[in-house]
């Protein structure tokens, strides 16, 4: 390996992607063969409509190579979604990609700043835990990040709505895409809009991240190197953000990244909940229209967006982890 | 060596101090007990499964008893927790639903917990291709975002479950054996780590010299040896399971109209929230306490199991 000197990032990254390309593969491979064997054919309102003569259905199924093998209907399948050809939703009128093109960046926005908004309840209160285990900040701080994942998003969002919407009326609690005003004020009600979803978003992420927080420091603190670092007369402060957190973040990232799925879940709720017009809420709607194209579209989506994450978590690892990275 | 000092006070008491043997499962009770709110969390929870079971006989109230002059009303005497907006008696509906809303979850973990073993111990036991395969196949699991995929396969398989088994089992079916199928992987790996350290100790080494075969090591030695992380994980993933099946009802696409699971109740309950949020509170805090119990149980039962942590 030191023969060939060191390997560049841009090398780890495209090892990591060459990993990833399986794993994209066995996600479509999972959606495909879930939808190949469910039941119901997308012919099945034409066999009921008796205008419709046998000899046109079969000819339609034979054009539409419906009755080929199912891994040759899987490659062209695969080969329509790479070419961006997602298919066509019968009840927004519009192609699929435009349709998820359109809805995404709210999702990513809400998704973004709720997890930002974890790390930064989750990391100093973790960490100031951790420093005076079994102290009452410990305890009060433990115990509400227990209380805060044991929450259920949907149950946090209605109390939320019926705090601060209906009993103080301070937040509105259904999501406008077309807000009046300008400037300014137009920036702030969208603000105020998203205060809530990513708040209740944010407070589970947070919960599971101070516990994450507080044991991985937990473990670091005992360590030679740290009171090494302390007898050489460092300050304090460096100390920790130096010796003690950037060691401890390292299997956080990898927990964070473990927790990118489930994040998304929350976020189909909340989306759900506050009516904000992203993909878990398109999710929703199509499946209660029966719109399959885009159900499986924003499936593989949110899946390739878990994947992209996990991604990033590598990165991230390598640069908080010089020992290890971009073997 | 008189008036020396003992080098341990126990070192001429010995044969007569000698502890009493404990069995594990009484050592890690007494553990156990040590963690106050996992204890609290098991009466409350041991509580409520005792309300699901036997409330309904003594609140014989029917579930779907429609009272149109008792509409959305608060606690009182007659409605102990207080009406719907069809004026049904929601401690009855409560009390039924919770049923399933709990066998739901326990159902679920069961079947992650089975499928989670037998991945686990089929990739520990087996090294090579088989191991890295089904690694790989957990990963893979592990990336699928789980609510939008249960949602799918709901969607797709719901109404033939229903022509199998009926429209109400065959979707509680259906969600039991989906949830457990999307959580199955920790619980995988957490029997393969244990399976590779254990496989190597002395004793399972003993075994195999004395000639045990395979499915003996795994079954006698092995397997039992590694159940008290996977204790742990199976208790979190009845509570993830309540949580998940929850969300399902929540968003409307779980079990049918009629069953009232927590869930479900809290849907109905949503659009209600200004004049009657009694009812949305009811079963909100229901699936919260319970969810909170169990991973405090949970949080003990990791205390209690772990034979490292001196108590």
């Amino acid at each position: 390996m030191f023969l060939q000197g060191k390997t560049t990032v841009s090398q780890y990254l495209l090892r990591r992607l060459l990993i990833v390309i399986p794993s994209l593969i066995g996600i479509s491979l999972v959606l495909f063969v879930l939808l190949a064997l469910a039941p119901g054919d997308p012919f099945g309102e034409l066999a009921q409509n008796p205008a419709v003569p046998p000899e046109v259905r079969a000819a339609l199924r034979e054009k539409f190579g419906l009755d080929d093998p199912i891994m040759v209907r899987y490659f062209r399948w695969l080969l329509a979604m790479l070419q961006g050809d997602w298919g066509f939703s019968f009840v927004s009128r519009m192609d699929v990609d435009t349709l998820i093109m359109q809805r995404l960046p709210v999702t990513l926005i809400v998704i973004g700043a709720s997890q930002v908004l974890a790390l930064v309840v989750a990391l100093p209160v973790g960490v100031y835990a951790a420093m005076r285990p079994y102290s009452l900040f410990d305890q009060v701080a433990t115990t509400t990040a227990f209380i805060g994942f044991s929450l259920p998003t949907f149950f946090t969002g209605l109390l939320f709505i019926l705090v601060f919407s209906i009993h103080l009326d301070w937040l509105p609690f259904v999501y406008q895409t077309n807000v009046s005003g300008t400037g300014l004020e137009y920036i702030w009600e969208h603000i105020r809009q998203a205060i809530m979803p990513v708040v209740v978003l944010g407070l589970f992420q947070g919960g599971v991240l101070t516990r994450f927080v507080r044991s991985a420091v937990l473990d670091v603190v005992r360590l030679d190197y740290v009171t090494t670092a302390r007898a050489k007369g460092l300050r304090e402060g460096v100390v920790i953000l130096k010796h003690i957190v950037r060691n401890a973040l390292i299997p956080v990232v990898t927990l964070i990244a473990l927790q990118m799925p489930i994040v998304f879940g929350g976020a189909v709720v909340t989306e759900q909940i506050f009516r904000i017009p992203g993909i878990g809420s398109l999710l929703i709607a199509s499946i209660l229209a029966n719109d399959t194209p885009v159900i499986m579209a924003v499936t593989f989506v949110t899946a390739c967006l878990v994947i992209l994450f996990n991604l990033i978590a590598d990165l991230l690892y390598g640069w908080l982890d010089p020992r290890i990275s971009y073997r | 060596m008189a008036g020396s000092t003992l080098a341990s006070p126990t070192a001429d008491a010995a044969p007569v101090a000698r502890r009493k043997h404990v069995s594990p499962g009484a050592e890690a009770w007494r553990r156990f007990r040590r963690h106050k709110l996992a204890v609290t969390g098991a009466v409350i929870l041991s509580t409520m499964v005792l309300a699901v079971l036997f409330g309904p006989f003594f609140w014989p109230v029917a579930i779907n008893d429609i009272d149109f002059t008792a509409m959305l009303e608060g606690p009182s005497a007659n409605h102990p927790l207080g009406t719907d907006d069809l004026g049904q008696d929601l401690l009855a509906r409560m009390l039924y639903g919770g049923r399933i809303s709990l066998a739901v979850g326990l159902a679920a973990m069961v079947v992650a917990v089975v499928v989670g073993i037998l991945v686990g111990a089929i990739a520990g036991i087996s090294r090579g291709s088989v191991d890295s395969g089904l690694m790989w196949l957990t990963d893979l699991f592990l990336s699928l975002p789980q609510l939008p995929l249960l949602l799918v396969v709901v969607y797709l398989f719901r109404d033939s479950m229903k022509e199998i088994a009926g429209p109400e089992v065959g979707v509680v079916i259906l969600i039991i054996v989906v949830i457990g199928g999307l959580r199955w992987m920790p619980v995988a790996r957490l029997v393969r780590a244990q399976f590779f350290s254990l496989r190597e100790k002395e004793f399972v080494e003993a075994a195999r010299a004395l000639g045990a075969s395979t499915t003996r090591q795994v079954t006698r030695h092995i397997l039992p040896n590694s159940l008290g992380p996977v204790i742990v994980a199976g208790t979190i993933d009845v509570a993830a399971a309540i949580i998940l099946e929850s969300t399902l009802s929540f968003l409307g696409l779980g079990v049918p109209p009629d069953i009232p699971t927590w869930g479900r109740i809290l849907f109905d309950a949503k659009d209600y929230l200004d004049f009657a949020p009694h009812w949305a509170l009811f079963a909100g805090g229901a699936i919260f306490l319970a969810v909170l119990s169990i991973n405090y149980i949970g949080d003990g039962l990791r205390d209690a199991l772990d034979p490292r942590r001196v108590m």
